[in-house]
């Protein structure tokens, strides 16, 4: 799973300028964009991530949480990365802690720490779809962007701002997705996504997720540090801003466990 | 008490030595008001039917050289009816080193093991703080050393525990009490000639498998369950009464899609009146997705076993001169139906319903509790505590006139 925020898809096709347009098939066109977008950030190793999430209500009021995100990349591409989430802010959640084994088609496995009890609980995780801290983003947003989680299919390609993109419809393989599927955008020079349209299960437009501020790191992994997700049926917005990101942190698999949970800070 | 207090001096020493040293060091906390209302008459004269507490709780942190910390949280409340209920306690006061493979605790502190929801019969580490809340979720903190040895295999945690804490228990003038009342100020009895200093040890060892969750404990010492001693002349009372016990415990989580299973069991021998065990099994299924508008919502079975006799008679075993420890205790033979819902919004609502019923009597206990943060910094908090046909049931017959609802306000800095 590249998570998320990681993650990025992008894509590219193998097609050669010459062929778009041909006869390809669009399913296998797709999945070559995705592919080429998932080769570029594979190798990353391991991130710290520092990132400040602000909500929105209809009415314009703001509130703000403050975590870190870490991940480690699981070469298989049959597993998922793993992944930890520390609260810092709103104040009677810090220390909660979240850690994920990401899996492909079947349940993650999740644990939540809860430092007022001292207590690490297995907890369900089979509710994909529900909302991320009370944000706009569901908890399969922030972890469901492993390759073979999706099928894919191309639609066409078009001008995004100032980039050219392609776009490609990807739909959830794996059962409990909140949507039926989502519409990616993803620039042409360096397979980013750029943009997703997500999809209810009734199909109407839900989301609208765009990236921007992209950042190179390593003279390779590009990481957005602005997420803006607006929901187009109820007007609530969320922005991920990235304050900093940090790759080969030395953070290994020994520091993806229960136990290591409990000393978090 | 007293050898807490030197503890707390020493512990504060440490701190104020530590911060100047330290790489990184902050604080945090909170403080809160509380208030609680009985709407029924009290059983017993002069018990109160109304309080309001003030509790605050520090939390000093300070790290040096990467893998040391220290974390230092007192805690003190003060109560308007319950002089027991004004206390003060050392959460947490530990030393923290840490290794690639092992990790390693002294000091005072909080250990939490078990899966279920309606009790924690695994969870022997630390001592009851009964006046905090009547449910058990509130403990003291535990002096201990602590090596936890950690492997692709599992980890395996070593406890020593040098110092016994007694349970807390709430004043003459304090609702949900029993009668007679227990007088914490006339202190306790212990079988161990070293009384509160007779040194406790434990061994727990725990592994995640794929879906399965497993922990194996072994704990040899002071029981954190008294038994009671009844003193009669001037003002009946009960003394609670501290055994050497053994226990052993289980304790298994099973998760499947929606699916919790959960198992907590324990083996106890060395009380008086014989050895006993115990279990409290169930699941707990979450409903979610669109059709629930993003709500994770919970439904909670679970059923409890203790094979001691729970058909006593009080009077009786006043008479024999003990009180067998099963008295702390009304599930023996009990179902759990809970309802837990979490909205998921922004001010992370969240409500949990609990009933606990006695198959044998009838008898049964519901809680409630509700909170939601409001803006960044402040959480609230309403909680109820219902007590049906509780006069059918030999412990819960103390509460009957018991039910509560309580309110508190919560600022975190």
């Amino acid at each position: 799973m590249k998570i998320f925020i990681l993650t990025l898809a992008a894509v590219i096709s193998f097609a050669l300028p010459a062929l778009s347009g041909g006869a390809e098939d669009p399913a296998v066109r797709g999945e070559a964009v995705a592919r080429e977008s998932h080769r570029r950030d594979l190798g990353f190793g391991n991130t710290k991530s520092e990132l400040k999430m602000i909500l929105e209500n209809r009415k314009g009021r703001k509130s703000e949480r403050l975590m870190r995100i870490y991940i480690l990349e699981v070469p298989d591409e049959n597993e998922g990365d793993k992944s930890l989430v520390i609260f810092d802010e709103p104040r009677d959640i810090k220390g909660t802690a979240l850690l994920s084994y990401a899996h492909i088609l079947k349940d993650d496995d999740q644990w939540l720490y809860l430092p007022a009890l001292k207590r690490v609980k297995r907890i369900s995780s089979s509710n994909k779809s529900g909302p991320f801290m009370g944000s706009e983003f569901a908890y399969e947003d922030i972890t469901g962007q492993e390759l073979k989680k999706y099928s894919y299919r191309w639609l066409r390609d078009e001008p995004c701002g100032e980039l050219e993109c392609f776009v490609v419809e990807r739909r959830p393989l794996y059962k409990k997705s909140g949507y039926t599927r989502m519409v990616t955008w993803i620039d042409k020079g360096e397979y980013r996504l750029q943009r997703i349209d997500y999809y209810d299960r009734r199909d109407a437009l839900l989301k609208t997720l765009t990236f921007s501020g992209y950042k190179q790191y390593l003279d390779r992994f590009w990481r957005a540090t602005d997420m803006y997700m607006v929901n187009r049926q109820t007007g609530k917005k969320t922005r991920l801003l990235y304050k900093k990101y940090e790759f080969k942190t030395g953070l290994k698999d020994s520091d993806f466990t229960k136990s290591r949970l409990k000393r978090l800070r | 008490m007293s050898g807490f207090v030197r503890f707390f001096s020493y512990a504060l020493a440490v701190v104020l030595a530590l911060s100047g040293a330290a790489s990184a060091a902050e604080l945090s906390g909170w403080a809160e008001v509380e208030g609680r209302y009985f709407p029924e008459g009290p059983l017993y004269r002069g018990q109160e039917s109304e309080s309001v507490s003030v509790a605050l709780r520090p939390e000093f942190y300070g790290e040096w050289a990467g893998d040391n910390s220290f974390t230092f949280v007192p805690f003190y409340r003060y109560d308007s009816a319950d002089t027991q209920r004004t206390h003060f306690d050392i959460r947490e006061a530990m030393f923290l080193k840490a290794g690639e493979s092992y990790e390693f605790r002294a000091g005072v502190g909080k250990v939490f093991w078990g899966v279920t929801e309606a009790n924690h019969l695994v969870d022997i580490i630390n001592q009851t703080d009964l006046v905090e809340s009547i449910d058990g979720e509130e403990k003291l903190g535990q002096p201990m050393v602590d090596l936890t040895l950690l492997s692709r295999y599992g980890t395996w945690d070593i406890f020593v525990l040098p110092y016994f804490r007694e349970r807390t228990f709430p004043g003459r003038a304090a609702r949900l009490r029993f009668d007679p009342f227990i007088d914490s100020d006339l202190g306790a009895a212990y079988e161990s000639g070293d009384e509160e200093r007779h040194v406790d040890f434990a061994l727990r060892y725990s592994n995640t498998v794929g879906d399965w969750d497993v922990g194996v404990s072994y704990f040899y010492g002071t029981s954190r369950d008294p038994a009671y001693l009844p003193r009669t002349g001037t003002g009946a009372s009960f003394v609670p009464f501290y055994e050497i016990i053994h226990q052993g415990g289980l304790d298994v989580q099973y998760v499947k899609g929606g699916w919790l299973w959960k198992l907590e069991g324990i083996y106890r021998t060395g009380y008086r009146d014989g050895g006993y065990y115990a279990l409290d099994a169930g699941f707990e299924y979450t409903f979610s997705g669109p059709a629930f508008y993003g709500m994770d919502v919970g439904l909670l079975l679970e059923y409890l076993y203790d094979s001691r006799n729970f058909d006593f008679d009080l009077n009786g075993l006043v008479d024999s001169g003990y009180i067998s420890s099963r008295f702390n205790t009304f599930m023996n033979n009990d179902y759990m139906l809970g309802l837990r819902v979490a909205v998921n919004d922004a001010a992370s609502s969240e409500i949990l319903i609990v009933a606990t019923r006695d198959a044998d009597n009838g008898a049964a206990v519901v809680k409630i509790e509700s909170s939601r943060r409001i803006g960044d910094n402040w959480k609230a908090e309403l909680d109820g505590y219902l007590f049906v046909d509780a006069g059918k049931d030999p412990l819960l017959d103390f509460f009957r006139k018991d039910g509560f609802v309580q309110a508190s306000i919560r600022y975190y800095f």
